[in-house]
């Protein structure tokens, strides 16, 4: 993050930030998502600037209001959200507490690097497993891929063989 | 409007549209986790579509001087104004038309955003960048289904080989250029076609070959079934301006 503002400021902004969940994931904060990209504080205006997940994710629309709510209750009068898309978001960002909290949740966490290697050729990757995606419930990494795409834009469906439970995966992006 | 307007709206018009013809599937889809993959298909067709909706209205917004919405230009332009790729807007048949339809659509699209993220403009770049991460899902899911069916029983390879007949003669139009275009569209059928012969050979289908190829959806010139998807789409807008959820 890139900007004028003092630290002081920015972190009071931050802690804020801090309470804003995904309206999906309750779990996570905007920031253990990584969405928020920079705070910029100019004049009397406060600037957040957030990225969207993916392209057609509902909650982004939802995300800048509860921002601007946040901030108004707390005393900022001239609040302003927009959104860049570079550098586009990816599940790299997400922070290791924020995986620790899906975990509990429910959600497997995204297990490896993100998917945008140009180099890697779809065609190679068909039919294929991610591997060991760990069970939440038992921690088990003798699961099963059942669709690639799940309940959100972010997660793909996966099942136990042990414990037989279908849990979301969240998907690396 | 500049070329790089109607590049931009090409683009909008045509993640819409596709869109809006795959949500015809929502809870009428085979299974249930396949209902769900081609409606978070549709989702990110729509996100990018808002993408591009979106910086085309700044661009109009600028160049007019007056406020354009992304919402006035989804819902209330007519069918000639609609430059959408012929392919999104033919009527849904059954899933191996539209996995076969989202194969090929998915297989250019990544071709064409690999060349517009190279692009100067940084907006575009920026929106091509971002789905092209979704549209390797999109792929990988339909080469899978593309396989699955032709490589299947009989009833799904007839299917698939019904579909190919259907969709074919409409994939030629993604190499014609269009003459705000902005991007080299011609050189990339060679690659194009070697994507979908890997797939096929898998899959045990044969590409057709010397057939006629339909054109006029980049330049406004469409088929009789994009008024009906466009009356169902902004019947809303129309009937009631400026409604919100
Ligand atoms: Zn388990």
């Amino acid at each position: 993050m890139v900007n004028h503002t003092s630290l002081n400021q920015k972190e009071k902004i931050l802690s804020l930030l801090e309470q804003v969940a995904d309206p999906e994931i309750p779990v996570l904060t905007i920031l253990d998502l990584g969405m928020v990209r920079d705070i910029i504080c100019k004049d009397e205006e406060t600037e957040i600037v957030i990225t969207p997940t993916y392209s057609g994710c509902p909650a982004t629309d939802t995300i800048a209001f509860d921002i601007k709510l946040k901030l108004l209750e707390n005393g900022y009068t001239n609040v302003k959200v927009s959104y860049t898309l570079t550098p586009a978001w990816t599940t790299d960002w997400m922070t290791d507490k924020g995986k620790e909290k899906l975990k509990e949740y429910g959600i497997a966490p995204p297990k490896n690097k993100s998917v945008n290697d140009n180099s890697m050729r779809i065609q190679k990757m068909l039919f294929d497993q991610e591997d060991c995606i760990e069970c939440p419930r038992c921690q088990s990494t003798n699961t099963v891929l059942l669709s690639q795409f799940g309940s959100t834009a972010c997660k793909a469906l996966h099942q136990c063989n042990d414990c037989k439970e279908p849990f979301d995966y969240f998907k690396c992006h | 409007m500049s070329p790089i307007i109607n590049q931009t709206l090409q683009l909008a018009d045509t993640c819409l549209i596709l869109g809006q013809r795959n949500s015809e599937w929502c809870a009428h889809g085979p299974i249930l986790e396949q209902d769900i993959a081609i409606t978070n298909i549709t989702l990110d067709l729509i996100g990018q579509a808002r993408h591009f909706y979106q910086y085309a209205a700044e661009l109009i917004s600028k160049s007019e001087n007056k406020t354009i919405t992304e919402d006035a230009l989804a819902y209330l332009r007519t069918e000639r104004a609609f430059k959408n790729w012929l392919i999104c807007e033919l009527p849904n048949e059954d899933w191996a038309h539209t996995v076969l339809r989202q194969f090929f659509f998915s297989s250019f699209q990544l071709l064409l955003f690999e060349e517009l993220e190279k692009n100067s403009d940084s907006q575009l770049s920026a929106i091509a960048t971002k789905s092209i991460k979704e549209i390797k899902y999109h792929i990988k899911w339909s080469s899978e289904w593309v396989i699955r069916l032709g490589d299947g029983t009989e009833e799904s390879n007839n299917r698939i080989n019904k579909a190919l007949q259907i969709l074919w003669p409409y994939t030629g139009e993604f190499f014609m250029p269009a003459d705000y275009e902005i991007i080299s569209v011609g050189p990339l059928q060679e690659k194009w076609l070697l994507s979908i012969k890997e797939i096929f050979d898998e899959a045990g289908l044969t590409m057709p070959e010397n057939i006629f190829m339909q054109s006029g959806g980049k330049s406004g010139i469409h088929t009789e079934h994009l008024g009906f998807i466009l009356s169902e789409l902004q019947y809303l807008q129309r009937a009631y301006p400026g409604a919100e959820w």
